[in-house]
């Protein structure tokens, strides 16, 4: 079974490494304070959208990451790059996705 | 028999005396993720009771009741709560729309009026029972509906708000609850992320994220309409992402000055009241969030957006310069000066704690528990407009 692990991830999206548990608690803290400041501490949305699986479902994950990364020019959202290389966006982008943070 | 029973009133009165609270130097603070309101003594340093199941409390503000008795809770998820800070209860407890952001008591202490993104608008409620009084959609046209900031109370049973989404300010006047009278400011500028009223009711100003400057409207002569004030300030150009937005709650001033966050840029500005002209610009190491002035005004404390939330900058504004720089801990997210402002209570979210600072001497006095802080409010805000 472990030799197919690789192949799985290519077929998935979990190419990328998975950040370190120490990053992930600081990833899902981010997520749920700095985030949700603006996109709810339940992120059902605020001044930004909402970000629950239902929300995202139409978007890629080359299009998600890129906002975390780069922000959106003419709104509120921040580039988050200073802070979140783009592995730990994509985890994120997943972690979203699944629902459960 | 008679004894008895004189015992028994004596022992009664007692109990009675024992259990008397008054509440005007009590305090809320909001627990984020818990969902929960602690209640605080702020002459003890104590805190006295826990309340939760309060909803999303992400972006919470609380505004009192005229007799301090009550604390009224505008939670993230549209809950609007009535906190007994005498019985150290849930009072009532409604939710009133999907999303909401702030909310104001009026002048007569009669209705709360609340502040919601989703649906975009304003709804006004008894005090006393939360019942719905007014409902005013955000309507900007084509059927659109506007998220709502920066609402307050204004003298004249009035509350001022600003549509993000629709660049406009209204003010709707509440003397008659069955008739509302809303008046419009259209074109007031791009993207007004929050506002604030001075101390004395009489200049709304709001601050714009999609363009540069401030808006002002002033409430003695709304007939000159709304005008833009530092219109140079902060161009679109040179301004950096923004992790958190500024809030405007809580005026800085101090004599003629004004002390506001610049958005996008480590500064604070200070505004001349008499022609609204930039002063000065002060250099402070981050970007602002709030900008506080000690009740006496001699001091403006700032707290800023991450990655420099670690810090608060103290300016003298004697000088207008930075005399101390604090590090209360990780993520500096709120502060609440005591009504007279000897001390200063600051919530430092994931350190789980409250700081007491002194604000003579600049020396921390204490600290104590509280999970994930965001917000602290002290019950003299009920005699304060605007707050």
């Amino acid at each position: 079974m472990k030799k197919w692990l690789p192949l799985l991830c290519i077929t998935t999206s979990c190419l990328a490494a998975e950040p370190s548990p120490e990053r992930q608690t600081i990833l899902l803290n981010l997520l749920k304070n700095d985030c949700g400041a603006c996109h709810g501490l339940t992120l059902q949305g605020g001044m930004g959208p909402a970000l629950l699986p239902d929300s995202l479902a139409g978007k890629t994950d080359e299009f998600l990451v890129s906002t975390i990364l780069n922000g959106r020019k003419g709104t509120a959202m921040p580039p988050w790059q200073p802070f979140i290389n783009h592995d730990e966006a994509l985890w994120l982008v997943g972690v979203l996705r699944n629902g459960k943070h | 028999m008679k004894k008895i029973v004189s015992l028994l009133a004596f022992l009664l009165s007692f109990n009675v005396l024992a259990g008397l609270r008054a509440t005007g130097d009590l305090g809320i603070v909001i627990e984020r993720e818990d969902g929960a309101a602690l209640i605080i003594n702020t002459t003890e340093h104590k805190q006295l009771a826990k309340i939760g199941k309060l909803g999303d409390l992400s972006h919470a503000s609380v505004v009192f009741s005229r007799d301090q008795r009550y604390a009224y809770i505008f939670g993230r998820d549209g809950g609007l709560s009535k906190i007994d800070l005498l019985q150290d209860k849930l009072d009532k407890r409604i939710i009133q729309a999907g999303n909401s952001i702030g909310g104001a008591i009026s002048q007569d202490g009669k209705l709360i009026a609340v502040s919601n993104y989703t649906p975009g608008g304003v709804k006004v409620f008894s005090s006393e029972t939360l019942e719905l009084v007014a409902d005013i959609p955000a309507d900007y046209g084509d059927g659109k509906r506007s998220k709502v900031v920066g609402l307050v109370d204004a003298p004249g049973q009035r509350f001022v708000f600003s549509l993000f989404d629709a660049g406009e300010i209204w003010m709707l006047d509440m003397k008659n609850p069955q008739k509302p009278i809303i008046e419009k400011f259209k074109n007031i500028g791009k993207l007004p992320y929050d506002a604030l009223i001075s101390p004395d009711g009489r200049y709304y100003i709001a601050g714009l994220f999609g363009e540069s400057g401030m808006a002002l409207l002033d409430l003695w002569n709304t007939k000159s309409g709304v005008k833009r004030i530092l219109p140079d300030y902060v161009k679109t150009e040179e301004k950096l992402p923004v992790y958190k937005m500024p809030h405007l709650e809580g005026w800085a001033v101090a004599g003629d000055y004004v002390f506001v966050p610049a958005i996008g840029k480590h500064e604070v500005l200070v505004i001349d009241k008499q022609n609204w002209k930039l002063v000065k610009a002060i250099p402070v190491p981050g970007q602002p969030v709030f900008v506080m002035a000690r009740p006496d005004g001699r001091q403006v404390w700032v707290n800023f957006a991450m990655p420099d939330n670690n810090q608060l900058q103290v300016i003298d504004v004697k000088d207008l310069s930075l005399i101390k720089s604090l590090t209360p801990g990780k993520a500096v997210l709120h502060m609440e000066f005591t009504p007279r402002g000897e001390q200063v209570w600051v919530a430092v979210r994931d350190d789980d704690q409250l700081v007491v600072y002194d604000t003579e001497t600049l020396q921390e006095i204490t600290r104590l528990p509280a999970q994930k802080p965001n917000g602290i409010f002290f019950s003299a805000r009920a005699h304060k407009i605007g707050l």
